[in-house]
């Protein structure tokens, strides 16, 4: 018999740690339909056929936030066997406000306590079978670090779900709002029936004042307003309203609870160490530094010591392959066409971005590492207050931050974000960031053209991109995105060691996602760009690379690029080129130019720009949109194609609009 | 008085909890409810968000959001 359970709990209670100790590496990551809110399952170790889905991190089931109404969908709606509430034991206060409204829903249920050594090591404890007595359900304490307690949680958690014994309790209120409960209750039994939601959570999201519950349910006219007269009562009898009075009521009751049950003398070594650390990492004048310094550190690692060393590793591999292909082509006699698409096309486009892949994996090692430390939410904390000016929070900070080195994980980053608001925004804005591969373009150009600046020009560009990054976000907050902002009233969490095995599984998954998502869409524009560069409408293979088809198609559209001042057809077929990954634009460059290198390249740039037209140039491949593997991502994190051009459009329309104004300003000053 | 005014290494008791909406629904749901203490632990470098400690675990917000919580200061 194959059981479906559903892992619920709060933010930093340990809910992805337990999910890898009961599935093991078997997981399947997806999105829940429709948003862009993570649904991962798997296998139940030792249990196959036995089902358990990650349910987002919440606080409570109210109907706000994208993952608080994916959670209750899902519970709802595809019923599972049984619920794993993951309780963390050093926070239970707070963590069993959301397992009271878990009850609610009348399924079968299994609290696992969490962290419980933490809680013993600091001289508390927690009398589980008072606990357990109390709420009337199954709590089996845990580490789920450690992996202890994990056995008998799925024991138990398939015994609930096959006797499919519910909550004994339900019932945590008294005097007015259990009054009010069970008067609802009355009048819409039916309709709850009828509607397969559970009688009593209904009841208690409709004192709430819970509209999506009253459409789920589909009350008459009159009933409605005997409802709204029962909260009224409630109301006033109370001096409070409903939403407080519920919170209130749930609240009072955990608190009566875990004075009975359980002994905490202070705060946990745990909490009282990351104190201490928080008097360093979040000092008023030492935080900043230091965080500039860890993000400094990180991309030093990635790009120069760890990722650049295994880059360069896997481009000698590539190499290798390649000529191990060419030869073996040549040796097969395979037409010479074939021979280029296969070797020029396919393992030159894919190859330049595969090589690309172990620098993404890092950063997402180390992405991983700030986020599961507790240390990211310290960084939204310290910087909030700079975002906020856009219609950012703080939480928007390091994604947009890892935009430097590269979009791709940028953009995959911001699966983390709350809401869909903040992660859309966000995504837009992270292209502005400009990324690393586009290093070599300000360094051909500036070597060209301003060669005893070039630092200076290399940073300004840097410095205009984010303040196009700025204005952008101003004018999204004001148009697109003037909606609620999620409320930043965030936990930070107490500092803990990063489990190795979950920063592995979270890397690989995401190079894993990298890999299968844009691999199709980079094979694609690499053999389309080759085609478009070594074949001429007649497909013939041209010898001369100002009659191919994409040099036709760069002078069709090179007056686009006139009143920027680049307007012959090589600019514009570098631009296209440079889709693949930015780098490109350079070799395409010296190909054209017929180059032997960047030195020569740097020498022929300016038979085909002024200073100024290289500076309009400069700004316009800055900010036009990003490459095919950082759309594969954004399609994939906006959860939607037609999103993903909205992106395009908008990149590369403000890129057209700056390097025009920089032109033009350039032009008017006598430049 | 409310929230954003309590200074650093300081406890109160919240009495009412204001704002609308999302905002709202996230304060109490977050464990801000009357009768509840709350100790103010630190500002943020630029000034905003604080941190406070409540209930056991460590809660940023912003003063624009504290400043919906009203309070009373609790007798040393």
């Amino acid at each position: 018999m194959s059981l479906i359970f559903a892992l619920a709990g709060n933010q930093n209670c340990g809910k992805t740690t337990l999910f890898n100790q009961l599935t093991g590496s078997h997981q399947h990551v997806g999105n829940f339909p429709g948003v862009t809110v993570e649904r991962k399952e798997g296998q139940i170790k030792d249990h196959p056929g036995n089902t358990v889905v990650d349910l987002p991190g919440i606080y409570s089931l109210s109907p706000y936030t994208a993952e608080e109404v994916v959670t209750r969908d899902f519970l709802l709606r595809d019923k599972p066997d049984a619920i794993i509430n993951i309780v963390a034991a050093t926070n239970i206060e707070r963590n069993l406000y959301l397992t009271l409204q878990l009850m609610e829903l009348r399924m079968p249920m299994v609290l696992a306590l969490n962290m419980m050594d933490e809680v013993t090591k600091s001289g508390g404890s927690i009398d589980v079978l008072a606990l357990s007595r109390e709420l009337g359900i199954d709590v089996v304490p845990i580490v789920a670090s450690r992996g202890e307690g994990i056995h008998e949680l799925v024991d138990r958690a398939i015994a609930v779900a096959q006797e499919k014994r519910l909550p004994a309790r339900q019932d945590f209120c008294t005097g007015e709002v259990h009054k009010a409960i069970h008067a609802i209750s009355h009048i819409i039994e039916d309709h709850a029936r009828e509607a397969g939601v559970p009688l009593r959570f209904a009841a208690t999201k409709l004192v709430e004042g819970d509209e999506p519950m009253l459409q789920t349910l589909n009350i008459h006219e009159g009933d409605v307003e005997i409802i709204r007269h029962i909260v009224c009562d409630m109301e006033q009898a109370l001096g409070t309203d409903r939403e407080a009075a519920l919170a209130d009521m749930r609240y009072e009751y955990i608190t009566a609870l875990v004075a009975k049950t359980v002994v905490k003398p202070q705060a946990t070594a745990e909490q009282q160490r990351s104190l201490k650390i928080d008097q360093v990492l979040t000092h008023k004048y030492f935080s900043i530094p230091i965080f500039l310094g860890v993000m400094l550190l990180i991309f030093w690692l990635t790009f120069s010591v760890i990722g650049g060393t295994l880059s360069d590793w896997m481009g000698v591999g590539i190499e290798r392959l390649t000529t191990l292909v060419e030869n073996a082509l040549v040796a097969a006699r395979v037409s010479p066409v074939l021979r280029s698409l296969i070797i020029d096309g396919a393992f030159a486009g894919v190859g330049s971005v595969l090589s690309f892949l172990p620098i993404i994996v890092v950063l997402f090692f180390f992405l991983s590492m700030l986020e599961d430390s507790g240390y990211m939410a310290r960084v939204a904390f310290v910087m909030d207050s700079l975002l906020r000016k856009i219609g950012l929070s703080g939480r928007s900070f390091v994604p947009m931050l890892i935009g430097f080195g590269c979009s791709v994980p940028a953009v995959m980053a911001t699966r983390t974000l709350p809401g869909e608001r903040d992660k859309r925004m966000t995504i837009l804005l992270i292209p502005f960031m400009s990324c690393s591969a586009k290093l070599p373009i300000y360094a051909v150009f500036s070597a060209a053209f301003f060669p005893d600046y070039s630092g200076l020009v290399m940073m300004a560009l840097y410095i205009f991109g984010i303040i196009t990054g700025i204005l952008a976000g101003l004018l999204l907050k004001n148009t697109v995105f003037r909606g609620n902002p999620v409320p930043f009233v965030m936990e930070l969490p107490a500092y803990r060691l990063p489990g190795l095995q979950s920063t592995l599984l979270h890397m690989w998954q995401k190079a894993k996602d990298f890999i299968v998502r844009a691999f199709t869409i980079i094979f694609v524009a690499s053999i389309a760009v080759w085609l478009l560069q070594s074949l001429d409408f007649g497909f013939n293979m041209v010898s001369d690379g100002s009659e191919s088809m994409l040099a036709a198609m760069g002078r069709w559209i090179a007056p686009v690029f006139a009143p920027l001042g680049f307007g012959n057809w090589q600019s514009v077929a570098a631009l296209i080129t440079g889709l693949c990954a930015k780098e490109t634009v350079v070799s395409t460059f010296i190909q054209l130019t017929g180059a032997t290198g960047t030195a020569e390249l740097a020498a022929a740039l300016p038979g085909f720009f002024t200073p100024l037209q290289a500076t309009s140039f400069l700004v316009f491949t800055l900010l036009y949109m990003p490459c095919v593997a950082a759309m594969a991502a954004v399609r994939r994190e906006m959860g939607s194609g037609l999103k993903a051009l909205g992106l395009m459009v908008f990149q590369t329309g403000i890129a057209w609009i700056m390097a025009f104004l920089v032109y033009t300003a350039g032009l008017a000053l006598g430049l | 008085m409310t929230l954003d005014e309590l200074s650093i290494g300081q406890s109160a008791v919240v009495t009412a909890v204001g704002g609308e909406g999302a905002l709202r629904r996230r304060l109490l749901d977050m464990g801000i409810t009357p009768k509840t203490s709350v100790l103010m632990r630190k500002k943020a470098p630029m000034g905003d968000p604080v941190e406070i400690c409540l209930r056991g675990y460590e809660l940023t917000l912003r003063l624009e959001d504290a400043r919906k919580i009203e309070i009373r200061r609790a007798k040393a």
